[in-house]
């Protein structure tokens, strides 16, 4: 580890002494179950006051986002402040205040692409989690060919006239404003007619309709709108050239999702299959070609594991093919896939039970059911080795 | 320990890439086979490989080598699987090298380590007896008398047999087959009497041996660490071997892969280049996405041993697994991937095939380590 600098130090002993000052107790309790976890906006009802208050001192230090500039409500810090303010929250075990779409994708879009007006307009709602946002990009008949959305924006003058539809907005039934790509020039070539454009949930003409899954109920719903009003001054970078602040975005969104093929927590299976069917006299798994078939996803999930910590530190040396972020996220999603599989088979008659006493209202066919999109959201598989066959390894073609 | 090589690794794996593609590339494989060489390798080769001092590379510096350790190991192995260089280095400079550095006194080290160094003298370990790898199962009998140990029992799979002075033969002076106590590490040397050599060619033109053992005594002097304590020691020495076996079938993979890659991108057929084709982009973004986990687990496992972790075996056994499974794909899609040219004997590919192969029986296929690897977690 390496040591403060003094000016670090005294960062990190103002830091402490203000969390321990500040943090409520309640919010020093790990974070157990999703309602634990606060989103912020409009429409937010608060677990308890201690969730209430812990955002609004975090947001008033711009401590929900501790790199943004000051300018904005955000912490200014350096990016070793943000590390060592990082290491006294997990060392007191003060909770994330804000979980955000606002803080993951459209902030970081604002300050590369915005306007100072849209700037302090924006950002600092975000911080303080007054502001939920969802994301409006897919429709019914582009998912994996995003750049053929088809959502119109008509200029009507001083403003736009928003007519289409998006599908798998998350949590657009509990959002405020939306980020959102539409078409705003339909007789240029496809990625060159989008424009990226802010609004709100409540303006007249939104609605929203929760998706259920083959998992059951999720966050997903379709999003429709029905001659909305949308500011002129509210599109986001350029008009027509959304598709560079969307393409900005999405590196950010799989980066976020690679890493989560590796669950912390997660109990070995091994082990688990062992407890829930048995071993023979010689301590090994009853099962056999089960216990082959666990041994060699272990293995795998040991490369993989290994292979994210390779990414990193070769980050940190300035080696690595930015593009790599794509077998990431393509193996994490396959390797969850297959574990979930494998807790399937090991749990067998049990569980399958959906409803009963002990079943948790079938809580490990649920997350075997919801695996099964994690190879398909924040781009597919398929796409996944696409691009990995044309940026990684130049093989030719469109 | 990041993993990322340090500068000098890197100039090492330079240096190694360098070496082997002007000495030692896939043609001289090609000519060993063909001109039948009695050896199995080029003793002008090996000269020249030991002038480098790589021989010495896991040998300390004490007894004539370079001291280092697992990781620059590995970066010349990968590159001996790249030109499927062959020479006895991996039997000899590796593997039982480090039975005598972990196992030996110190008159024993100085008797052979400095030989083995130079090149000298080639040693290799003992220890397989049926078709797959279970050293736990060693049934070779050595029964103490009067004269000393007698050895009676045969050994297969012998690598580099025909051209070794000295043996480190794994047999058993206690127990039952199954038990990994009452196994102990002879050095054998090669003119003892009773000794029988059979020489094997294998299907990589690479060269192993079946020992039969009738009645060959050995004196008491020639147990290497305690007797019926030799289970840590050759675990020790098959560790280095597998991981050096890893960081072969890593470049072989890689290899196979780089060659497979180029030829998508020049092969044209149906007036298009073949690389164009989505099925086969995929097949090599899967292959290619192997192979990267392959390095990092073979890095890791290497990095675990030149630390003495304690999680440094377990970590072998998944390097060893995963770059069998990996080199198995590669090659195989290597040879698919180039059609008819790729099942031809004039072209390169095959040769990979038949090393990889034989990369996986050596010291532990990938279901051998799977299993070792779901023992220790008990199930």
């Amino acid at each position: 580890m390496v040591t403060d600098t003094e000016a670090l130090s005294t960062f990190r002993s103002e830091a402490r002494a203000w969390l321990e000052a500040n943090c409520p107790p309640e919010m020093r309790k790990p974070i157990l179950s999703e309602d634990d976890i606060c989103w912020g906006g409009r429409q937010w009802q608060f677990q308890c006051e201690a969730q209430r208050v812990w955002l609004q001192r975090m947001g008033e230090r711009g401590w929900t986002v501790p790199t943004w500039p000051r300018e904005y409500g955000g912490g200014g810090l350096s990016a070793d402040e943000a590390k060592v303010l990082a290491q006294e929250m997990r060392a007191l075990g003060c909770r994330v205040p804000l979980q955000s779409f606002g803080i993951w994708m459209l902030g970081p879009a604002l300050l590369k692409f915005g306007t100072h007006e849209q700037k302090l307009e924006f950002l600092p709602p975000i911080v303080r989690g007054e502001i939920r946002w969802c994301q409006g990009y897919s429709e019914p008949n582009a998912g994996s060919d995003l750049a053929s959305l088809q959502t119109r924006a008509e200029d009507r003058g001083d403003h736009f006239i928003v007519n289409g539809q998006k599908i798998w907005t998350s949590y657009a039934d509990q959002a405020d404003w939306i980020f959102c790509l539409v078409r705003t020039d339909p007789a240029a070539k496809k990625h060159t007619g989008i424009s990226f454009v802010l609004f709100d949930m409540a303006n007249a003409g939104v609605s929203t309709k929760p998706i259920l899954l083959i998992s059951g109920k999720s966050p997903f719903c379709e999003t429709f709108f029905d001659d909305v009003r949308v500011e002129k001054k509210h599109v986001v970078g350029t008009l027509n050239a959304g598709w560079d602040v969307a393409k900005y975005l999405l590196t950010h969104e799989r980066e976020m999702i690679g890493g989560m093929g590796d669950r912390h927590g997660a109990k070995p299976l091994g082990q688990l299959a062992a407890q829930q069917l048995g071993v023979d006299a010689l301590g090994r798994l009853a099962d056999p070609i089960l216990r082959a078939q666990i041994a060699q996803f272990e293995v795998d999930e040991a490369a993989f594991r290994i292979t994210m910590e390779r990414t990193m530190d070769m980050a940190k040396a300035g080696q690595g093919h930015p593009a790599f972020s794509s077998a990431l996220k393509y193996y994490g999603s396959e390797l969850n896939k297959r574990r979930h599989e494998l807790l399937m088979q090991t749990g067998g008659t049990q569980a399958l039970e959906w409803e009963s006493e002990r079943g948790q209202a079938g809580a490990s066919a649920r997350a075997w059911l919801r695996t099964k999109g994690n190879s398909i959201e924040g781009g597919t598989t398929e796409v996944q080795l696409n691009v990995i066959a044309k940026r990684i390894l130049n093989l030719p073609g469109a | 320990m990041a993993l990322v090589l340090t500068e000098e690794q890197s100039m090492l794996r330079d240096s190694a890439r360098a070496f082997l593609a002007d000495h030692a590339p896939v043609a001289q494989l090609r000519a060993l086979r063909d001109s039948r060489n009695p050896d199995g390798f080029s003793r002008p080769l090996w000269s020249q490989f030991t002038e480098m001092g790589y021989t010495g590379i896991l040998i300390p510096e004490a007894h004539g080598g370079l001291g280092l350790g697992h990781v620059e190991a590995g970066q010349v192995m990968e590159e001996i699987g790249r030109h499927l260089s062959v020479s006895p280095w991996l039997a000899s400079g590796i593997t039982a090298a480090t039975a005598l550095v972990r196992g030996g006194t110190t008159a024993q080290q100085a008797e052979y380590l400095p030989r083995i160094a130079s090149g000298e003298l080639i040693a290799t370990l003992a220890v397989d007896e049926t078709r797959k790898h279970l050293p736990a199962q060693t049934a070779v009998r050595a029964t103490l008398t009067s004269d000393g140990y007698v050895l009676e029992g045969q050994k297969t799979f012998v690598l580099e047999g025909e051209v070794a002075g000295l043996f480190i033969v794994a047999a058993r002076t206690a127990g039952q087959a199954g038990d990994t106590t009452g196994i102990t590490l002879f050095l054998l040397e090669r003119d003892a009497v009773g000794l029988q050599v059979e020489d094997l060619v294998l299907a990589d033109t690479h060269r192993a041996a079946r020992l039969n053992l009738d009645q060959v005594v050995v004196a008491k002097g020639a147990v290497l660490g305690e007797v019926g304590q030799g289970w840590a020691v050759l675990q020790a020495a098959l560790d280095a071997g597998r991981i050096a076996a890893a960081a072969e079938l890593l470049g072989v993979a890689q290899e196979a892969f780089d060659r497979t890659v180029g030829y998508l991108k020049e092969r044209r057929q149906f007036e298009r280049i073949i690389g164009e084709f989505q099925a086969l982009q995929h097949r090599a973004s899967v292959l290619y996405v192997e192979i990267e986990m392959t390095r990092a687990v073979v890095l890791k496992a290497q990095q675990a041993l030149d630390e003495g972790s304690a999680q440094a075996s377990a970590l072998v056994s998944v390097a060893k697994a995963k770059a069998g499974t990996t080199a198995t794909l590669a090659v195989q899609e290597g040879v698919q991937l180039h059609g008819g040219m790729g099942m031809t004997d004039e072209f390169d590919l095959g040769f990979f095939m038949k090393r990889a192969r034989v990369l996986q029986e050596v010291f532990g296929d990938a279901a051998f380590h799977a299993d070792q690897l779901a023992q220790q977690k008990r199930y």
